[in-house]
């Protein structure tokens, strides 16, 4: 891929260059801060922006508006924030890893591993409380993603081969899925609601289990920007500047794993949103993967939660999940890309 | 020749084991003297009224899928072009899910509503995969793309859905065989009896067209006329096979290929196709029947495995072939 080799900015172009990316980081985190706000706000009970504020504010732990801000709306919000910047990197080094520009951890079998392994959770070990969900979403993920990237052929992969093997992988596992909810109609029921994708009745103490996980993978992804930089320019010239391709890899497939497996966990499998925005971030900021990640961080959340903004609105005062809205907006943008000469020559 | 042979040895052999076998096993000689008219009233209903016709569904939807999957890998000059891959499947889900869950009707219905919600979405991935000339990878990444989306908006329908109606549309997903009757076997036995004579009638044309279509003209083979009614054809038998049994996957991405390495030749191979997917299904159907028995898993379960572990396979062998 040629967008993939890093510029080679001149002195007084690289402040030019850096002036840009800061911008654009700045507007997408106020872009962010405004969502945060509507989020907070709107809903099956509508509260305005300047109420919002009063109540983050003051303490009234009878008003009504109060208890739906901070029981129920707060939580979301921050969900929506963290799942979403976790998909973004996710997505993010998952480009950059597989040199492919059609990376996404829901096309690569990831969902796939975390969801076959929730439902087999629920049929054979009775899982209903999400601490016990996050550790087998995790485990799934950790093996789908090993083995899509061992079938791609890790560093000889090419996009088409690791979308086949992804689709193979998710094949088998959506059979065995199947098997397990047609035999147990009351896992059936509980995953057919975790399947879609969805915030509602998340509450704080979800945020709080989650988090760890997201954070550690969140800072493994920060410290393996240089690296992943370093590896863009292939195997040979990476390690002459001093990296190590396979630990490299090891490394940020732990890091995928981590964010996309507690992300799945706490939401259910989301597809597109680690695709579509680190390839918007590229766009705007260049072939820098630390760059990449920092701004799909902040733009990842931004296309969640409006996603998961307009789903409240659509069907008010009942709700379209977060999951179909953003695989109604990303598949699109997917089939676009697809269309685009650079995809079709590859 | 030989392989064509051995393939219907094996295909007879399924027929008389799946007849006989069951909670309520049968001896071969009493189901032949069953199948000749005579037989005890109760043995004869078991084998007449629920394996036989099962049986039945299962090698006619077999065949229709490896042969729409012969004729769509060789129009598609790749592999990979299968009714599966290409949106039809996962388009009939979404044409069948709105009938079951939203307009409500019998199989009758759901049928129709398979047929054309796998019709409108075929005819979209074709189209948007279309840019100055079809090119094979796209025609799969947009499909790809267009399963995701409407995969998404099932499990929408199937979590909004009552828990009768999700878990009736859920066995209907996967693709299953079970409690299939007459009534299922003789619309699709019809369909073949016009659609396969139709198939192999083009297929002198097919082989030239796999040649390039340059090529197939100086030969004096019109293009994109044949190519038309293959299509038709191929998306014809897929619609029958799936408003008889559900999708059930991979049989029409496995037989053909599986047939050329069998026979070791090249071009397509119609009739051999549609003979391995028979055995394919019929054989997956008695695993699928047999192995949790009494419980009976849908035989989409099994397909999905089987083509899951062949996919997985053929990468690994492409994988160490230098690209």
């Amino acid at each position: 891929m040629s967008t993939d080799t890093p510029a080679r900015p001149t002195a007084p172009s690289r402040r030019a260059t850096t002036a840009r990316r800061s911008a654009w980081l700045l507007g997408a985190l106020a872009a962010l801060a405004v969502l945060a706000v509507l989020s907070l706000g709107i809903g099956a009970r509508t509260i305005a922006p300047g109420q919002v504020l009063h109540v983050l504010l003051h303490r009234e732990p009878t008003a009504e508006d109060w208890i739906v801000v901070h029981h129920s709306r707060i939580p979301r919000t921050l969900l929506g924030i963290t799942v979403g910047a976790a998909l973004g990197v996710a997505g993010a080094m998952m480009q950059a890893l597989t040199r492919n520009p059609l990376a996404d951890p829901g096309l690569l079998g990831i969902n796939g591993g975390a969801a076959a392994a929730v439902a087999a959770g629920t049929a054979l070990f009775d899982l209903r409380t999400f601490h016990s969900f996050v550790w087998f979403a995790l485990l799934g993920a950790a093996v789908a993603a090993l083995v899509v990237q061992l079938l791609g052929g890790s560093a000889a992969a090419t996009p088409a081969r690791l979308a086949l093997a992804g689709t193979a992988v998710t094949a088998v596992l959506t059979a065995f899925v199947n098997g397990l909810i047609l035999l147990d109609p009351l896992t059936l029921n509980r995953f057919r609601y975790w399947q879609i994708g969805t915030f509602a009745g998340v509450d704080s103490a979800a945020v709080g289990q989650v988090l760890p996980f997201l954070l550690a993978g969140g800072l493994l992804a920060l410290v393996l920007g240089r690296p992943l930089n370093a590896l863009a320019l292939g195997d040979d010239t990476g390690r002459a500047l001093g990296a190590h391709p396979a630990r490299t890899r090891a490394l940020s497939l732990l890091a995928i794993t981590l964010l996309c497996g507690a992300a799945t966990a706490a939401v259910g499998p989301i597809a597109f949103v680690g695709l579509a925005v680190p390839h918007l971030a590229r766009h705007l900021c260049g072939p820098d993967q630390r760059w990449i990640m920092l701004l799909s961080a902040a733009l990842a959340p931004v296309l969640l939660l409006a996603s998961d903004i307009l789903g409240r609105l659509l069907l008010r005062p009942a709700e379209l999940q977060v999951g179909v809205v953003t695989a109604f907006v990303g598949a699109p943008l997917f089939i676009a890309l697809v269309r685009g000469r650079r995809i079709a020559q590859l | 020749m030989l392989v064509g042979g051995l393939l219907l040895l094996l295909l007879l052999g399924a027929a008389a084991w799946t007849l006989t076998a069951g909670d309520y096993p049968l001896p071969v000689r009493e189901v032949l003297d069953i199948l000749g008219g005579g037989g005890r009233r109760a043995d004869r209903y078991i084998v007449m009224e629920v394996r036989l016709p099962r049986m039945l569904t299962a090698l006619l939807v077999g065949a229709a899928l490896g042969l729409a999957g012969a004729l769509f890998q060789t129009l598609a000059r790749n592999p990979l072009g299968s009714p599966d891959v290409i949106g039809f499947t996962v388009g009939s889900a979404t044409g069948a899910l709105t009938v079951i869950l939203l307009i409500g009707g019998g199989a009758a219905f759901v049928a129709g509503g398979a047929v054309v919600g796998g019709l409108v979405t075929s005819l979209l991935v074709y189209l948007l995969a279309r840019r100055g000339g079809t090119q094979g990878h796209r025609l799969v990444l947009v499909g790809i793309g267009l399963s995701s989306l409407l995969s998404s908006l099932n499990a929408y329908l199937i979590a909004r859905a009552s828990f009768g109606d999700a878990q009736s549309a859920a066995v209907w997903l996967t693709g299953s065989l079970n409690a299939r009757g007459w009534e299922h076997c003789t619309p699709l036995a019809l369909a073949l009896l016009v659609l396969l004579p139709a198939a192999l009638l083009l297929g002198r044309p097919l082989r030239m067209l796999e040649m390039g279509d340059e090529t197939a003209a100086s030969l004096g083979v019109r293009t994109e006329l044949v190519r038309i009614r293959l299509v038709l054809i191929g998306v014809a038998l897929t619609a029958a096979a799936t408003a008889a049994a559900g999708p059930v996957p991979f049989i029409a991405l496995i037989a053909p290929q599986a047939v050329r390495r069998l026979t070791r030749t090249a071009g397509p191979n119609l009739l051999g196709s549609a003979l391995l997917g028979a055995l394919l299904l019929a054989l997956s159907d008695l695993a699928a029947q047999r192995l949790l028995a009494p419980t009976q898993l849908p035989v989409g379960v099994l397909t999905g495995i089987i083509g899951g572990a062949y996919l997985v396979w053929l990468i690994t062998r492409q994988w160490r072939r230098p690209a």
